[in-house]
């Protein structure tokens, strides 16, 4: 059990420097009396730390991408290339089958034209509709905030595809031998945008957004829960909007420019 | 005088009888006794028979810990395992699980036990060069991870 007391304190101003050091050498200990006897204990301020080879995700780090629109040129197709060589992702010869784990989308506003460009892959909603579906527990979110299947466990019975509003959910239909050791994936199961977990927990960002960067770097990848990092600090400086806001899954993914 | 002889025939035939697979076993051929290639580095992350009678129970463990809570040590990853027991086909590259040669078939042809990690798992290691830090001897915390382990299959095994 854990209580994001001192997490939730912070939250709406901007963290005194010398407070937070404080608090990180001391091992941001604190102690809440609940009732008699019941003591709720937290570690951690809720900040993005490096994660030792052998420790667990922790639910003080939530993953999240900002993606600025302004940036994103409707001809580019970088950050689809990148995820497709990156987990192995082919053509079967028959494209209404292949699997997306990420797909740019045009958006224009008939009456003035505009056109906009938005890359939309799983946003890793923090209430996610295809966790909550799942029978058996295959698509699970993860603490980081992490939404991904075990493929394990997955039966296949593609419940989650129909849950997502995003469509971000594809089906593998055909056998496949030539996986990427990063990204297991086989027929009869159902996968979608990781966020590149393996990459992740080996301390590195997605594919596709270090080939935004060589292109328009549009994509900011960081910890949302930490106010000091790249994300945390963009998403400050200019309104953002979440896909489909009204269902109000709180994703992770948040775009700038959407309108 | 006969009823001697015809005890010693028949002591001589249950011998016979006896040590006849272990003779077959040995050196005649007749039990296709699988030989699975040697992998690389000094010595696996535990000793042979503790792999080959707990490898599938280290690999279920690893799987969960690997994919719900992020720890990817690869001292016990499906990864290390194809990485250090690649089998190199007549072209020189790694042959996947396909060949008969495959490390994994080798034994579970034999066995007749099917398994279905490479329908989604690489049965090749990407880069045949970079192989899972095996050799190193294994560090306290992953000595105290085959402790634990260890407790745990006990335990498992002493209950009815």
């Amino acid at each position: 059990m854990s209580c994001h007391c001192g997490q939730e304190k912070n939250q709406g101003k901007e963290p005194d420097p010398a407070r937070r050091s404080f608090l990180r050498s001391a091992g941001a200990f604190a102690a809440t009396l609940l009732a008699p006897g019941v003591t709720l204990y937290a570690f951690g301020g809720g900040e993005a730390q490096a994660r030792a080879p052998g420790e667990p995700v922790s639910a003080n780090v939530r993953w999240g991408l900002m993606i600025d629109l302004n940036k994103c040129p409707p001809g580019c197709n970088a950050c689809v290339t990148a995820c497709n060589e990156e987990n192995g992702l082919k053509t079967s010869g028959r494209p209404e089958i292949d699997a997306q784990w990420i797909r740019k989308v045009t958006l224009k506003d008939p009456r003035t034209d505009i056109v906009r460009s938005a890359p939309v892959m799983c946003q890793h909603c923090e209430k996610p509709p295809c966790v909550d579906v799942c029978p058996t527990g295959a698509s699970f979110k993860r603490a980081d905030g992490i939404v991904l299947v075990d493929k394990h466990i997955c039966i296949g019975c593609r419940y989650c595809m129909m849950a997502c509003p995003y469509k971000a959910r594809s089906f593998v239909h055909e056998t496949h031998d030539d996986q990427k050791t990063g990204a297991p994936r086989g027929k009869g199961t159902v996968e979608g945008c990781n966020l590149c977990v393996d990459r992740i927990d080996a301390g590195r960002q997605p594919a596709c957004v270090d080939a935004c960067a060589k292109e328009g770097g549009a994509m900011i990848f960081g910890d949302l829960n930490d106010p000091a990092s790249e994300i945390s600090k963009a998403l400050r400086k200019q309104p953002t909007a979440r896909l489909r806001a009204d269902l109000a899954l709180n994703p992770a993914v948040q775009y700038a420019n959407l309108k | 005088m006969q009823r001697a002889w015809k005890n010693f025939l028949g002591e001589a035939l249950i011998l016979v009888a006896l040590t006849a697979p272990c003779l077959a076993e040995d050196g005649a051929g007749r039990v296709p006794v699988p030989h699975p290639p040697k992998g690389q580095g000094d010595h696996c992350v535990a000793d042979t028979a503790f792999m080959r009678r707990y490898h599938m129970m280290m690999l279920v463990d690893h799987r969960k810990d690997a994919v719900h809570q992020g720890v990817r040590t690869p001292q016990y990853s499906l990864a290390g395992c194809v990485s250090c027991h690649a089998v190199k086909g007549e072209d020189g590259q790694p042959v996947s699980f396909a060949s008969e040669k495959h490390f994994c078939r080798s034994c579970h042809s034999y066995a007749a036990v099917k398994i279905d990690c490479f329908e989604c798992h690489a049965s090749r290691p990407e880069t045949p060069a970079k192989a899972a830090d095996s050799s190193a001897p294994p560090g306290d915390a992953d000595a105290e991870r085959l402790a634990a382990f260890l407790r745990e299959t006990n335990l498992r095994e002493s209950k009815p």
